[in-house]
């Protein structure tokens, strides 16, 4: 990583760029900063966060106790669906995205983005994709119902909520292609003289993959969506037998990209807590180069394990065979990742400030839902534990704790940066204790339903099932609430605070620190030099 | 990288704030919105959809023409044009997966679906007299109808893009070496290629639907000839209307020898509907 840096000239010019911007909300719709769009990304993220979870609610109230309550089954199946959607394609992704935006330029000695309009661009397909989500809801037959993996036939036969369903698939998908193609050209072709790419920071390489990553698949989803939509209205068979098409063609062509996703959501978590484990154990991150190859082994492996998900739809036995063996195979780079941190932190004079308590709780839970994988990537377990609560909390390990928590750690760990204020860190450590609890009281019970049976995405379930659904919907609620603290710790620190010095964290090394709190407009008007 | 001396020429390049992305936004939520409606027989469904392509058309032109100002007014160095070619780079290969897609549907019902359901572990039970040939309409769907030769329109088709591949070719070759008239000549004999392609490809799709009996809903045979040949044609229409831009701007007196990336994009753009369209020919209508 590079540790000494020297910018040539300096912000003089900063203020000049102010003068002939918009003000008021035309700043926020036509702007080509990359710190702007950044917190739009971010802000949009924690507002699709919301809804996402109010739909959480509304499913863990219903199965708060057995027997249908509170809405109808059909309803049900539309909340499971669009959380899905809504979590994956609306807070996790986009907020990796503002992640992205505020800090590649920064850390690579650039003052924006490789394409700046089309930057904004990326942003604003968001919310007409989410919007288009959530008319779903009111349109004659109700929202997409068949789960977020859209399966044929269910999702043939729905309504026109389905149709709008894979417009904003589609919209979002371009989005995805066009931000991804921005951070790789930003990351190949603007960075800082000296900074070569094995010095740049891990978040930047864990990004360049995960770029890559969505150029290949998100097309991919795209042409299975338009394959849906043309069996929906327009008579092909592609996944219609009675045409010579078969259902399963598009668990195929929807797991080629769904697979490559589960990392697209990871990775950039990975990138976030490599460069936080460092900072508060005082030392490089351990094995930095050994870390980038397990990143890309990763990404490459991502394209071969996508069977893995249709271990129960009748495949043969040998390409389930391989399937379950290439899966085992990513254990191995991710458990470098894993042995790196831990020997970063090693012998580290170690401080547990709000971003190393994300970190630390992201390491144990990513951990336990790493290892729940291994459990289901293995043949007979997933012909038992497949489509049950195991799943379920398996996936919410990894990505509620795995990638969720490495965004709040983050946010604590660049906020004083963005804001130009230190975060109130006992707020943020309420934050950190309650999420961490309160996580595990959702989702450590599933694990027991699942193993004892019970299906997923179901309204209603037997009696023994209904001491654990308790628990876990007790759980979700205070989980939910307890984010409150975050938005709340969020909007103190941007209004007002103790101001904080350029470098917050003494052990942190990485480009950003060299400039000031708040970062200036554009960061790098001319470029640093790295040696 | 070299380094830079304060006082030099602006090392980076940064846009004004800009409304052609909003525009670009409405326009996509119109369109896809409209086109649900449509789909779904409501009567403002298609009006919708021409909004936002009336919307989707303004922003192309302006964001475009925005672009091509900035390029002739000599904002873009050496950096942004290295940045542009990355960015087309991984557009095209996004594209390629967009059709890997289709292909990888293509492969698995000739070679699994297909052969499943006419085996004795699946189909036999259900449909004892299906054949499961390719090419097919499917076990249950009763319709006759000839497949589409190879040889023929398609062939002629092959001669003909892979020749504008070439005249593209001796068009760069004029440009870069200054000659403005040959490189008008060859790109409108490009571009005229392109669209006797076009016009012999819905011949055929003509050809397909009325005497063939060979429709989009022909079984999965239909569906995957049409939807691979279809979105072919589109991206073959989306760039021959890039060449005939670049046609254009050529008559207004726009690149030169060393400064022509969106000549060069268009071009890109080609040979890769090009190589695609090799892979259709082996792929759907020889093999």
């Amino acid at each position: 990583m590079s540790s000494i840096t020297q910018p040539i000239g300096g912000h003089e010019h900063a203020h000049d760029d102010h003068a002939h911007h918009p003000t008021g909300i035309m700043r926020w719709v036509t702007t080509t900063n990359h710190k702007d769009i950044g917190t739009l990304y971010l802000w949009f993220s924690f507002t699709m966060f919301i809804v996402g979870g109010c739909m959480a609610f509304v499913i863990r109230a219903e199965l708060f106790e057995p027997g249908l309550q509170i809405v109808t089954p059909e309803f049900f199946n539309e909340m499971t669906t669009l959380h899905g959607l809504i979590m994956i394609f609306g807070a996790l992704m986009p907020g990796a995205v503002g992640f992205a935006n505020w800090m590649i330029p920064m850390q690579i000695g650039a003052p924006d983005m490789a394409f700046a309009r089309m930057n904004n661009w990326s942003f604003w397909l968001l919310p007409p994709a989410a919007l288009m989500l959530l008319i779903s809801l009111f349109v004659p037959g109700g929202a997409a119902g068949g789960g977020w993996t859209l399966y044929p036939p269910l999702t043939i036969e729905q309504g026109m909520g389905m149709d709008l369903t894979i417009f904003a698939i589609h919209i979002m998908g371009a989005s995805s292609i066009m931000g991804s193609i921005n951070i790789i050209t930003t990351i190949l072709n603007l960075r800082a003289p000296g900074m070569t790419l094995m010095k740049m920071p891990l978040f930047c390489w864990t990004w360049l993959i995960t770029a890559y990553l969505l150029i290949a698949v998100m097309p991919v989803l795209a042409g299975a969506v338009t394959m849906l939509l043309t069996d929906r209205h327009f008579g092909t068979s592609f996944f219609n037998a009675a045409g010579g098409g078969d259902p399963i063609l598009f668990q195929h062509v929807f797991w080629f990209f769904g697979h490559p996703e589960v990392y697209i959501i990871i990775l950039p978590a990975f990138g976030i807590i490599s460069e936080i484990i460092p900072t508060f154990s005082r030392k490089p991150l351990f094995g930095y180069a050994s870390m980038v190859y397990a990143v890309a082994a990763i990404a490459i492996l991502s394209f071969m394990v996508w069977a893995h998900h249709m271990f129960t739809t009748g495949l043969p036995t040998a390409g389930i065979l391989f399937y379950m063996y290439a899966t085992m195979l990513i254990a191995v780079p991710t458990g470098v990742k894993v042995f790196n941190w831990l020997a970063t932190m090693w012998k580290g004079s170690i401080s547990l400030e709000a971003p190393m308590m994300f970190a630390l709780g992201f390491l144990f839970l990513f951990v336990i839902g790493g290892f729940t994988g291994l459990v289901l990537g293995i043949v007979p377990l997933d012909v038992a534990l497949h489509d049950t609560y195991y799943v379920v909390a398996h996936f919410h390990y990894v990505m509620v704790a795995g990638t969720l928590f490495a965004f709040f750690g983050g946010v604590y760990y660049w906020l004083p940066k963005w804001t130009g204020h230190m975060y109130d860190e006992s707020l943020a450590k309420w934050h950190f204790w309650l999420s961490f609890i309160l996580f595990n009281v959702t989702f450590f019970p599933m694990h027991f339903l699942g193993l004892a049976g019970m299906p997923r995405r179901v309204p209603d379930y037997p009696q023994q099932f209904a001491d654990w659904n308790m628990v876990s919907s007790i759980g979700a609620f205070g989980f939910g609430l307890s984010q409150l603290v975050f938005l709340y710790a969020v909007i103190k620190c941007i209004r007002g605070g103790k101001p904080a010095p350029a470098k917050p964290w003494d052990g942190a090394t990485s480009l950003e620190w060299t400039l000031p709190s708040p970062a200036p407009y554009h960061s790098f008007e001319t470029p640093p030099v790295v040696r | 990288m070299s380094a830079v001396s304060p006082g030099a020429k602006p090392y980076y390049f940064l846009p004004q704030p800009s409304h052609w992305p909003i525009t670009g936004s409405l326009a996509l939520l119109l369109m896809g919105t409209g086109a649900a409606f449509w789909f779904n027989r409501y009567a403002a469904g298609p009006w919708i959809v021409l909004a936002g392509f009336c919307f989707l058309l303004v922003m192309l032109f302006g964001w475009f023409g925005t672009v091509i100002g900035e390029s002739e007014g000599r904002l873009y160095n050496k950096k942004v044009d290295l940045s542009f070619r990355w960015g087309m780079s991984w557009f095209i290969f996004s594209e390629v997966m967009f059709f890997a897609a289709f292909f990888g549907a293509l492969f698995y019902v000739r070679n699994i679906s297909t052969p499943d359901l006419g085996s004795a572990l699946t189909g036999r039970e259900l449909w004892p007299n299906y054949a499961a040939q390719w090419p097919t309409v499917g076990p249950y769907i009763k319709q006759q109808f000839s497949p589409m030769n190879a040889i023929g329109i398609p062939l002629l088709n092959t001669i003909i893009l892979v020749s504008s591949g070439g005249t593209l070719t001796l068009a760069h070759h004029a440009l870069k070496a200054g000659h403005r008239g040959a490189l008008k000549f060859w790109l409108f004999v490009t571009i005229a290629l392109g669209f006797t392609f076009l016009g012999l490809q819905a011949f055929e799709y003509h050809h397909a639907y009325t005497e063939l009996n060979l429709k989009l809903s022909t079984g999965v045979y239909g569906s995957t000839f049409f939807m691979l040949t279809g979105f072919h044609g589109a991206h073959v229409t989306i760039g021959a209307i890039m060449l005939t831009v670049m046609l254009v701007r050529a008559f207004r007196g726009h690149f030169d020898a060393e400064h022509h990336f969106g000549f060069e994009a268009a071009a890109w753009y080609w040979h890769f509907v090009d190589v695609v369209w090799l892979l259709l020919f082996v792929l759907v209508y020889w093999l």
